[in-house]
């Protein structure tokens, strides 16, 4: 397994869902509690989390089944629905009531789908690069599908940054144990994504009450920005801003400006 | 022993570059560049007739399978093709074995009990139902199946269609994945209490596991022939016995590329390139189509990486540039003269402990006539002198009742 690789990240245990499933929580920082959903590619504490946890106090968990050692906690939570109930039981676990919330790519999807159900459980929401809508002029593409040059093309603007082992894997020297944290982490998030990204959240996303921001990197090829016009006009009052230089992880690929936006707007 | 006649139906006519030119033979080959509607319609006639023709020519068995959106193999319907063959044989001792309707792609799955009961009531009872998992490609990327779903879907599927089968009564069955308020098959297959099912598997304890625990029979579908399944196949055997099953070779089937000439240099001249189109093209699949996350369950998943298991993108790129030799020397392929196709064969019968041999007697780009020659030689040549194995000791229960007795041996073109 993966040990979190900051000083001062704490790792805390949850048993949710009538125990049938285990939820690590990594905990770091200060000041106001902010939930953090990751991305398909699982959970690793990163630059970007430590910006946030300079002002706040971060909760990043781990997405079901990807927590080490409770591989089938995935199997105990069907749809998005399941999901969206069993994250507020991770919230009252954690004592929150209504935290801000970051949500990263498949984790945005999470987030925007917790903020519509029960609005009054998000107190103001950051979508980075979020799944969930689907448009058929600009689908997105099935990161699960790609060759990893493809792949590494459309998700990362510098496909030979050091991002993109990071983030990806493939490295020459990656060890077995992160190779499988990684395959699982898609095959679990692929759970709800699979085959199209798009669980009707179309249909939802008009609930958010939340203050929105929603950061896309220009040169996204897995999902195009359009798609943060398309999140922005569906929450009312939402701002959409579109960085450059930064392709489907704008938050680590252009660490500053973002952390900052996200943190002044979470703040503000 | 029992020996059926496999047929992938593949495209025979892909481009000589084509392996150099596209990215993968399956999922996303492009149809209006490369294939020819009127030019497929002639393939599905030539393995309609080339199956018929080894069901006349005394094999004991004729099977077809599933898969969608390739050039490799293309019945996406396996029953339209069943269906065929169950009428084509009519009067005949050979069983229709089915290998099969994709059970997690199939919506609902009592589609597949209605149409094998279909396939049974019109063969007279000569079915045998397959009941495969499908592959990542036909079941993930072609019909949209969430790869971490598709196993527990298909033990669903096959429980459904079991209790459809079976049922005295209407029921109802209220799935995780399939919803249906009352349940009563028409027609039901004639086989009782239901046709023999055989499993087609890649060598996944989870699948041994499976077919042991319901009596199935266990299918090691491979291309790499007798030696690379050895390890397989001892594993299998291992398993039965410490499940404390009898040995009988019969819950076992193997998969073997056969070609047969009059002679081995007359053999290597005829079906050479037709065996390297097969690895070179038909099993040029996109690394990545062959494991989406999740296809593999948490604990296979680790077993195979930390195995560090060769997948099959890596075994076909190193076949690349094989000979005729080198397909034969490594048994992936048993090819020759009569004598030395039987010889192997026998060889690799016992060394795998396999009671139901599927031959593929259709390879790759093979023409029709060329396909015949090699059902009816195979018939002729091979075939008798294999077909009492086993069968001092053992029965195959995993075989339609009816033709369980030998059948006749014939001429297929007399």
């Amino acid at each position: 397994m993966i040990a979190p690789a900051r000083a001062g990240v704490d790792e805390r245990r949850l048993t949710l869902w009538q125990d049938q499933v285990q939820t690590q929580v990594l905990v770091a920082g200060s000041g106001p509690p902010l939930v953090f959903f990751h991305g398909p590619w699982g959970l690793a504490w990163d630059a970007f989390l430590d910006a946030l946890a300079e002002r706040f106090t971060v909760y990043a968990p781990h997405h079901p089944g990807t927590t080490p050692g409770d591989p089938d906690g995935v199997r105990a939570l069907d749809t998005v629905w399941d999901l969206v109930l069993y994250s507020y039981e991770l919230f009252d676990a954690l004592g929150l009531e209504a935290p801000v919330v970051v949500g990263h790519s498949f984790g945005g999807m999470v987030a925007a789908e917790v903020a519509a159900t029960a609005p009054g459980r998000v107190r103001r929401l950051v979508l980075i690069s979020p799944l969930g809508l689907w448009r058929d002029d600009a689908p997105v593409r099935n990161w699960m599908a790609l060759k990893p040059d493809a792949l590494a093309a459309a998700a990362f603007a510098d496909p030979r940054g050091p991002l993109v082992a990071q983030v990806l894997g493939g490295a020459s020297d990656e060890g077995v144990d992160e190779r499988i944290r990684r395959t699982w982490a898609l095959a679990c998030s692929g759970k709800f994504t699979w085959p199209i990204p798009d669980r009707g959240l179309s249909k939802r996303l008009h609930r958010v009450s939340a203050p929105t921001l929603i950061v896309w990197g220009r040169q996204d090829g897995l999902a195009p920005p359009i798609y943060a016009e398309e999140f922005a006009q569906r929450i009312r009052g939402a701002r959409a801003e579109v960085v450059d230089g930064a392709a489907h992880h704008p938050h680590l690929e252009r660490l500053d400006p973002v952390a900052p936006l996200v943190a002044n707007f979470l703040a503000g | 022993m029992k020996i059926s006649m496999f047929h992938l139906m593949p495209y025979r006519d892909l481009p000589a570059d084509f392996e150099r030119r596209y990215g993968s033979v399956w999922v996303d080959p492009p149809w209006w560049e490369l294939a020819d509607a009127e030019r497929v319609g002639q393939y599905y006639n030539w393995t309609l007739d080339e199956l018929t023709f080894a069901a006349r020519a005394g094999l004991d068995g004729i099977c077809v399978n599933e898969h969608h959106q390739n050039a490799y193999g293309f019945m996406p319907g396996p029953n339209l093709m069943g269906a065929a063959l169950a009428r084509a044989t009519q009067g005949l001792d050979v069983a229709i074995v089915q290998m099969g309707a994709t059970l997690p792609t199939t919506n609902p799955p009592i589609r597949v009990a209605e149409e094998y009961a279909m396939l049974d009531c019109l063969s007279g009872g000569r079915l045998v139902a397959g009941m495969p998992l499908g592959s990542p490609m036909d079941a993930n990327f072609c019909y949209g199946i969430p790869p971490i779903e598709q196993r527990e879907r298909y033990y669903e599927a096959h429980d459904l269609i079991l209790k459809a089968w079976q049922a005295k009564e209407i029921f109802a069955w209220n799935g995780k994945y399939t919803q249906l308020g009352m349940v009563n098959l028409w027609p039901r297959p004639i086989q009782q209490p239901r046709p023999p099912i055989w499993v087609p598997g890649s060598g996944s304890l989870s699948t041994w596991e499976f077919a042991a625990q319901h009596g199935h029979c266990y299918c090691y579908l491979s291309y790499y022939g007798s030696a690379f399944a050895q390890k397989v196949m001892d594993g299998f055997w291992e398993f039965v016995a410490g499940r404390g099953l009898d040995a009988n070779p019969y819950r076992a089937g193997f998969l073997q590329l056969v070609a047969v000439s009059e002679t081995d240099a007359r053999a290597e001249a005829e079906y050479e390139e037709h065996i390297r189109y097969f690895y070179a093209k038909s099993l040029h699949i996109g690394a990545e189509y062959y494991a989406p996350p999740g296809h593999q369950d948490y604990r296979s998943l680790v077993n195979s990486l930390t195995r560090l298991n060769r997948n099959q993108a890596e075994m076909v790129g190193q076949m690349r540039d094989w000979r005729f030799r080198d397909f034969v020397d490594n048994r992936f392929v048993i090819a020759g003269g009569p004598a030395t196709v039987r010889d192997q064969l026998r060889e690799a019968i016992q060394n795998l402990r396999v009671g139901n041999l599927m031959v593929l007697l259709h390879i790759g780009s093979m023409p029709h006539e060329l396909t015949l020659k090699n059902i009816e030689l195979f018939a002729r040549e091979v075939y008798p002198a294999l077909r009492d194995t086993w069968d001092d000791r053992w029965e195959n229960h995993w075989w339609p009742e009816r033709l369980r007795a030998k059948r006749q041996l014939v001429g297929a073109r007399g």
